[in-house]
């Protein structure tokens, strides 16, 4: 069977400039995987592609989810089919409680009329008693404060408790490919554990997670099954958890010496 | 008035607030205005022979003024072209039952019956120019608590009325309170004895029925020492291809240590020029609070203002203005401290879309000799899309140095990383836009009682309707 996630020869365009570059990748679900590569190689561009983000032009190439080319769809489609983002800068909401957008995100998910008309549906979503306990329950595992709840989304919040937040989300809301963009990035130690913990839970054979990330440390708690390495807008190397060891001594200049001109 | 057709793009306006009945009334007067109409309009309502004179010298002050050249357009208002005074009814009634079938359906239609008997402690209700039903709770009466229609405060408290008519706003004061002075008709009166705290609100919902007509009520209110009321306007109108004229004046006297909160949620339909002045004079540690919601009308021009009068006295204005196609709202607020150790805070929230044009014009005033005030004034605009405007004048004229004086303005496009990111969880955009707008203003709506917050956030949502995809 093919994967649950097929992104086939991927050429993507900003403003006119072409970033992405003929990017191949395959995930299913239960697998985890990893793409580092260095600033600017256009790991963030292929997440924001994936959920529609509007200034990114797919010129060529396909994304199947599920079999299905989803580049026709539209950002909130692809969220309620099941497809999420954590993202590298969550940005604020001031106004907006934290609570009240997660039910909303919620409600939408399990809805799956939502949106049909550009509305919400009418009828109920989840009780807001069950709604809360159930929030509750995911923030005492990643050790966010209840008050979140009651708080402005992302407003104000700090490097690692936006971070949390999306993981918090991502709990909520059960994607099945869940790309999650340097979640690890300026998280201390403990921060990064109660993270990967939360990856580690969640994934299971329901989900498919691919991790964009910088540093190894976080492979010391997250054991993926593939590490890509992006470099100019493509997959340059595919390998195992040795790959990583290999980027940490060596950097990325290596990658194209080697593998990239193939 | 012009002619040229329009309807109220805000999807489901139409429906909830736009219909109008078949016309009907005991007595309409001919279009325009001058002396014979004025005088016609006094006796009809059996006036005073003092309020005669001050309609018909407002009327000469009128005619002298010219039109404001600032704020937005109204050119297009041709006076002789509206019905100046339009009675509804013989006579104003205590119980809805009393009330026409038609009205009372329009007022059921509005929620006004139900809300009365849910969270207020007193209502009137206008319909064209004059007040068809006007009730409050027999125990506030009891309290003294007057709270009648203008028309029935000058009938009963003649003196009351005397002493405190245009003393707050004169005739004088611009062109369109000249107008409201010379043809006034309906509005509320109130006056809270001292120490009486009416905790529960009390509402005047002001409704434009017939074509091609001006409503001008005027309001009076006098909190007394160390009492504290909450009043409450709304107001809708039909959609008309011709425009209608709103041109109310509010004068509010809060004395030591009372306070007094005025909200308005006004919702006029697309084809109503909504020309507004309204003003407060705050007294010794008093406390006046103008929460002020515009969403609706062609033209908004309505600037509440607080004068501090004397020591301790604060003043607020928290105001919200949201302009949509074809919609013009110059809002703000206007703070005058006349004494020492007075404060004031304004925040205005404007947003704008489809073209339409929201703003803050607002004053901040010291006079000499008045040491340590304190004002800060945070407007913020939110801007939908790129056809659409936002204006700031925040004028300062501060005559003394030992103040201090905060300001503070953003003006911000809705982001595209927003909605993103609601989009990104599943959010449909259009949703995701209205619950942007509905953060942006959060802070002035926060102040609102629940009912009234709920009942903003609709209109915030019906506003947003159609508008992103
Ligand atoms: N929205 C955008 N507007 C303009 N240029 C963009 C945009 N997004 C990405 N780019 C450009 O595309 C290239 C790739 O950026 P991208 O953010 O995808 O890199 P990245 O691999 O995520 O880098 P980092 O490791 O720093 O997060 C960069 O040159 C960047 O400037
Ligand atoms: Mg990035």
């Amino acid at each position: 069977m093919n994967g649950d996630l097929m992104v086939k020869d991927l050429h993507v365009s900003v403003e006119g400039k072409e970033i992405l570059k003929g990017l191949s990748l395959e995930v299913k679900k239960g697998e985890v995987h990893a793409i580092m590569g260095p600033n600017g190689s256009g790991k963030s561009t292929f997440a924001n592609t994936l959920m529609g983000h509007p200034k990114y032009e797919v010129t060529s190439g396909d994304i199947l989810f599920k079999g299905e080319s989803i580049l026709e769809m539209e950002t909130d489609e692809r969220a309620r089919a099941g497809l999420f983002m954590a993202f590298q800068y969550p940005v604020a909401i001031p106004g907006l409680t934290f609570g009240s957008f997660l039910r909303a995100a919620l409600n939408a998910r399990i809805a799956p009329s939502a949106g049909e008309d550009g509305k919400m549906p009418t009828k109920k979503g989840i009780p807001p008693k069950e709604f809360r306990d159930l929030m509750k329950k995911h923030m005492a595992a990643l050790k966010m404060d209840e008050k979140f709840a009651t708080r402005y989304l992302n407003d104000g919040f700090s490097g690692g408790e936006k971070k949390r937040a999306e993981i918090l989300q991502m709990a909520i809301l059960k994607p099945e490919i869940a790309i999650m963009d340097e979640t690890d990035s300026g998280l201390d130690i403990d921060a990064l554990k109660i993270v990967s913990e939360g990856v580690n839970t969640l994934s299971g054979p329901d989900l498919g997670v691919i991790v964009i990330t910088h540093y190894n440390r976080i492979l010391n708690y997250i054991k993926p099954h593939k590490i890509h390495v992006m470099k100019d807008g493509r997959i340059q190397a595919t390998g195992g958890p040795e790959l990583a060891l290999e980027l940490e001594s060596r950097g990325y200049d290596w990658v194209r010496e080697e593998v990239g001109t193939r | 008035m012009s002619t040229e057709p329009q309807t109220d793009i805000r999807d489901g306006y139409a429906e909830k607030y736009g219909f109008h009945d078949t016309e009907q009334h005991v007595f309409k007067s001919r279009k325009g205005l001058d002396e014979a109409i004025v005088r016609e309009i006094s006796q009809m309502k059996g006036e005073p022979e003092w309020m005669l004179d001050y309609r018909l010298k407002a009327l000469e002050i009128f005619g002298k003024k010219p039109m404001p050249t600032w704020g937005g357009d109204v050119g297009a208002i041709d006076f002789q072209d509206i019905y100046y005074y339009v009675k509804p009814t013989k006579e104003e009634f205590k119980s809805w039952e009393d009330v026409p079938e038609d009205m009372k359906r329009t007022f059921d239609k509005l929620g006004i019956p139900e809300a009365e008997q849910k969270f207020l402690s007193g209502v009137g209700a206008q319909y064209d120019s004059e007040v068809v039903y006007h009730k409050i709770q027999e125990k506030l009466e009891k309290q003294g608590v007057i709270f009648l229609s203008m028309d029935h405060g000058l009938q009963q408290y003649p003196e009351l009325v005397k002493q405190y008519f245009g003393t707050v706003i004169p005739s004088s004061d611009n062109k369109f309170a000249a107008l409201n002075s010379s043809v006034w008709s309906g509005g509320s009166f109130i006056y809270v004895p001292k120490g009486v705290h009416v905790d529960v609100p009390l509402q005047a919902y002001f409704r434009i029925n017939t074509k091609d007509m001006g409503q001008f009520e005027r309001t009076l209110i006098i909190v007394d020492e160390d009492a504290y009321v909450h009043y409450v306007e709304g107001c809708t109108a039909p959609i008309y291809s011709s425009d209608s004229l709103h041109s109310a004046v509010v004068e509010i006297v809060v004395k030591k240590g009372g306070r007094c909160r005025y909200t308005t949620i006004q919702n006029w339909s697309n084809n109503v020029y909504n020309l507004v002045t309204k003003r407060a004079v705050a007294y010794a540690n008093a406390t006046m609070e103008w929460v002020d919601g515009n969403l609706g009308s062609k033209l908004t021009m309505k600037y509440p203002a607080i004068y501090m009068m004397e020591p301790g006295a604060h003043g607020e204005v928290l105001s919200i203005a949201f302009a949509g196609k074809g919609q013009h709202q110059d809002a703000g607020a206007k703070a005058v401290h006349c004494a020492p150790n007075t404060s004031s805070k304004i925040i205005s929230k404007s947003i704008s879309k489809d073209g339409g044009r929201a703003g803050y014009r607002g004053l901040v005033k010291v006079m000499k000799g008045a040491e340590n005030c304190r004002s800060t004034v945070n407007c913020d605009a939110l801007i939908l899309d790129e056809h659409s405007r936002s204006d700031t004048y925040p004028y300062m004229e501060i005559e003394e140095d030992n103040v201090t004086i905060g300001h503070e303005a953003t003006v911000s496009k809705i982001g595209d990383e927003q909605l993103f990111y609601l989009t990104a969880r599943g959010i449909p955009e259009e949703e995701a836009a209205a619950m942007i707008v509905s953060g942006f203003i959060e802070p002035v709506v926060k102040e609102l009682p629940m009912e009234y917050a709920v009942e903003m956030n609709r209109l915030i949502q019906l506003q947003m309707e159609g508008s992103v995809g």
